[in-house]
């Protein structure tokens, strides 16, 4: 089966676009919200560059389908007329009455449709009209609205949860008890991306002024995440899950089936590079697959579940420390850096000394150097000078050494370390068998309540 | 004649060698060198800004581009090389700051730092902005800098920044020394070395032309002033020591550059042959082929190892088009009112690194226009009457503080260094700023 969709969003808006987006490779659509058409602004799209990357987070202030019911209807029809064997959902939005529903669910499944997405989730300018966000942030209204579409629906129904809410698992729970067949998590969270310096003004623009939006992008894919992993592991919220928020590669697909997903959408990584970048999605994944010996998505879907706990049932234990591999190291020193200012100061750049010296501060050390140089040999011109100019072998006292005593095993070095397998975190036996905190506390309980009974043993 | 400002205005040259020396390394698109600057790692204690002679903090004025604040980034170049504009065109960043970045132990391309500087510097020139400095609470003191190149303005500027007047004596029309006249103009045009030097003006520091000094206008700026620094640079370029050599159509590097840059010379005939091997050597033949030579030809000594040029001179004089002869030497100059054609001889290489002329194997090389690159002498004569120790026609100097052995003189650049880097001349001269500033602090507290 394939499992990437698009999402309910400006690539799913007509008919046209759907079917190109079938020829490209996507499996099914959600097709954009359906609902009373409503009247946009300009502009309503406003993102996040990183580093020269453009839109690591995307943010927007676009409403439902522009669009008359009846012409999404009749596309909706002749899509599927066309394209039979893709998936293609109708996401719908309506006031919130039981007898709008019913009509609505009526004339999509009519349509043609092969499933319904209830939007609960678009957090901005619907929800002040008392749809979207504003029902998903409802327990009782989430599950009253899913119990009145499944009274008429005979396809399945799936509820997009929004994530502007403090646990996600409260609507989830809520949708499941109105009977939903399946979920789709996330919306877009609330956000303002940011503010024009030279105009005051804030983005997207809409003539001087702005307002929140939704937010998406590779950079909430670690929100959407934990979302999904919060209701997959919740048995009263638990159901098929649709994974949506970030997903821009087979990687990101991997991760959220591992989580418990069964299907994933994607929006942003197509606003920004098209339907083709499907083609590489479901081909990543395939060979992932094949290299993992997995025949199908059931062979790993949920697979990652198990591995993610509360914090106390961690192993408290396990210790691991940083290595710094010597003949990787390029000498950028930035381990060096970060582990002094960002975190134990347990690495030190003492290897060209005689014996090691963890009392000098990076801003010693930086004071010491710009006193020490004073020329600079240049090749050629300097006869006993090196020679030659880079690659230099790097200096052993670039070479930070790692504190293992001290290490806390934190991993921030390696994260910033830019040579790849330059720090590794090796494991160091510390002698002691595993040992969680929830553990620790339970037999403090039991020594506490031996002490007052005068247990000996313990 | 002493004025202060407009020398851009007044840069002579000429369209046709505008066209002719395009930018060797053009500047960076503004996306470019923001995703360039993003790549710099920003390393602790970084090993270009160790490498580079006035140790300018490179990752920090990198990480100022990638995150937009340009002012900042050019004040940080400054602060450390008020001649950061032309040492960014004209550094040697490959054997230097660019040589010395971790990337390439990564196996990755290096920052491009030369570039990156300059964009930062052009912004600054864009804005309109003045330099970000402004002189220092007077002190009443004056220095009299001889030679107006890069290390009399390196350390002119550091003087003005401590409030010590600075008064520059140059014998050329134009301040720069070998910035304005002596780079090849598709690294550093003669106009942006002049935009740079009018931002010096405004400092304060006052610029004497045409001023030769002699022995005896020395003796008298050092009564009327608290301290000289010579910045004097060097002398001649040596000759070839053959008959005929006074012969038209015989030139050295140095002037054949300075004509052009300041468009006195706009062409050059059809064969033009260069003696040397050294970086000068390669821009003059650069600059044939550039004029429109038909054949270029790089008369060396030795072989490409031993050439002084760097490496990657070396290659991009062959990507221009210069034929390179090794192993051969000058032995006539042929010709009756000018030159015809050079006889030219095998050099034989004795054990003990001794060059001989083998004469029964040389040839004949045609050519209308020879120009000498084969180094410069001194220019230290009048100093000779004791008044600084010398060595080798060089100025002796503590190259910490650029002190000489007379406590009222100080040296930089390339008479005591014997002909290096700009940068290494900027260095010098900053470094002499900062001691003359502190001699003079220290001895006007025990007046």
């Amino acid at each position: 089966m394939n499992p990437f969709w698009l999402a309910s969003a400006p690539p799913t808006n007509c008919g046209e676009q759907i079917m190109r987006a079938f020829d490209a490779g996507w499996g099914g659509a959600v097709w954009k919200t359906i609902g009373e058409p409503i009247t946009n602004v300009s502009s309503r799209y406003s993102s996040i560059d990183w580093n020269g990357q453009r839109m690591m987070g995307l943010n927007n202030i676009e409403l439902i389908s522009d669009r008359p019911i009846e012409v999404n209807l009749r596309e909706i029809a002749e899509v599927k007329k066309r394209y039979p064997k893709h998936v293609v959902i109708a996401s719908l939005m309506v006031e919130s009455s039981r007898e709008a529903w019913h009509e609505m669910v009526q004339r999509t499944e009519d349509a043609g449709a092969d499933g319904l997405e209830l939007n609960f989730g678009c957090p901005h300018g619907m929800s002040e009209r008392g749809m979207g966000s504003a029902v998903g942030q409802v327990p009782e209204y989430c599950e009253q609205i899913t119990a009145w579409v499944k009274e008429k629906a005979r396809t399945p129904v799936i509820v997009k949860l929004t994530p502007n809410i403090s646990d996600i698992r409260i609507p989830a729970r809520a949708a499941k008890a109105g009977g939903a067949d399946a979920l789709s998590a996330i919306n877009t969270i609330n956000s303002i991306t940011g503010i024009d310096l030279d105009t005051l003004e804030p983005r997207p623009n809409v003539d001087g002024k702005s307002s929140h939006g939704g937010y998406c992008g590779p950079a909430v894919k670690p929100i959407a995440l934990n979302m999904v992993q919060q209701v997959m592991s919740d048995p009263t919220a638990a159901l098929p899950m649709s994974g949506i928020g970030g997903v821009a590669t087979w990687q990101d697909a991997a991760e959220f089936i591992l989580l418990g997903a069964g299907t994933v959408q994607v929006c942003t990584a197509a606003m920004h590079y098209g339907y083709r970048i499907v083609e590489d999605m479901a081909d990543g994944l395939l060979a992932w697959m094949g290299r993992k010996g997995y025949q199908s998505l059931d062979d790993f879907r949920g697979r990652s579940l198990p591995n993610v706990l509360e914090w106390k049932q961690l192993n408290l234990n396990y210790k691991i420390v940083a290595h710094i591999e010597e003949t990787k190291c390029i000498g950028c020193d930035l381990c060096y850096t970060a582990c002094w200012d960002g975190a134990h100061q347990c690495i030190h750049l003492d290897r060209g000394l005689p014996s090691p010296d963890i009392t000098r501060t990076p801003a010693q050390i930086a004071a010491i150097s710009s006193r020490t140089i004073s020329m600079t040999p240049l090749p050629k011109l300097d006869a006993h000078s090196a020679g030659g100019h880079g690659p230099y072998a790097t200096p052993l006292a670039r070479i930070p050494r790692v504190d293992e005593e001290h290490c806390v095993g934190c991993n921030l070095c390696s994260l910033v370390c830019p040579v790849p397998e330059c720090i590794t975190m090796q494991q160091r036996d510390t002698g002691l068998p595993p040992e969680t905190w929830e553990e620790r506390v339970a037999k403090g309980a039991a020594a506490e309540a031996n002490a007052i009974t005068g247990n000996p043993n313990l | 004649m002493s004025t202060s400002v407009g020398f851009f205005e007044r840069s002579p040259g000429s369209p046709e060698i505008a066209a002719r020396f395009g930018d060797l390394h053009p500047p960076l698109a503004p996306a470019s060198a923001v995703i360039e600057a993003h790549r710099c790692l920003y390393c602790f204690d970084a090993p270009c800004t160790a490498a580079c002679p006035t140790h300018i903090d490179v990752p920090r004025f990198i990480k100022k581009i990638a995150s937009g604040n340009l002012e900042g980034s050019a004040r940080t170049i400054l602060d450390a090389n008020i001649l950061g504009a032309s040492c960014a065109r004209a550094c040697p960043v490959q054997v230097l700051c660019e040589g010395s970045c971790v990337m390439h132990r990564n196996n990755e391309r290096p920052i491009e730092i030369g570039r990156l500087q300059r964009f930062a510097m052009d912004a600054l020139h864009a804005s309109g902005a003045p330099l970000p400095f402004s002189p220092g609470a007077d002190t009443g003191k004056k220095v009299a800098l001889i030679g107006g190149g890069p290390a009399s303005l390196a350390c002119a500027a550091e003087l003005r920044r401590q409030g010590i007047q600075a008064e520059i004596f140059d014998a050329r029309e134009l301040p720069g020394g070998l910035n304005t006249y002596g780079i090849a103009e598709y690294k550093l045009p003669l106009a942006e070395s002049l935009r740079e030097i009018d931002m010096l003006a405004q400092l304060g520091v006052e610029f004497h032309f045409n001023a030769t000094v002699d022995a005896e206008k020395l003796a008298a700026l050092e009564a009327q002033f608290d301290a000289v620094f010579l910045g004097v640079g060097l002398g001649a370029i040596h000759k070839l020591g053959l008959a005929n050599e006074e012969r038209e159509g015989v030139t050295n590097a140095l002037d054949f550059i300075a004509g052009y840059k300041s468009g006195t010379i706009t062409s050059v005939p059809e064969k033009v042959a260069v003696i040397g091997g050294g970086n000068t050597a390669i821009d003059a033949a650069n600059a044939a082929v550039r004029l429109g030579a038909a054949e270029v030809h790089m008369i060396y000594r030795r072989g490409p190892q031993q050439m002084s040029a760097f490496a990657f001179e070396y290659e991009h004089a062959k990507q221009e088009g210069v034929r390179f002869h090794f192993h051969v030497t000058p032995v006539g100059i042929v010709g009756a009112d000018r030159i015809e054609a050079l006889q030219l001889a095998r050099l034989e290489e004795l054990t003990d690194g001794m060059l001989v002329p083998k004469a029964e194997d040389g040839r004949v090389l045609e050519v209308d226009l020879v120009v000498l690159a084969i180094g410069q002498g001194t220019h230290t004569d009048f100093l000779r009457d004791g008044k600084v120790q010398l060595e080798k026609g060089r100025i002796v100097v503590n190259r910490v503080n650029g002190k000489t052995s007379n406590p009222k003189y100080f040296a930089g650049g390339d008479c005591t260094n014997g002909g290096r880097e700009v940068v290494d001349a900027v260095a010098d001269g900053k470094r002499a700023g900062i001691g003359i500033a502190a001699w003079l602090e220290v001895a006007h507290a025990n007046a």
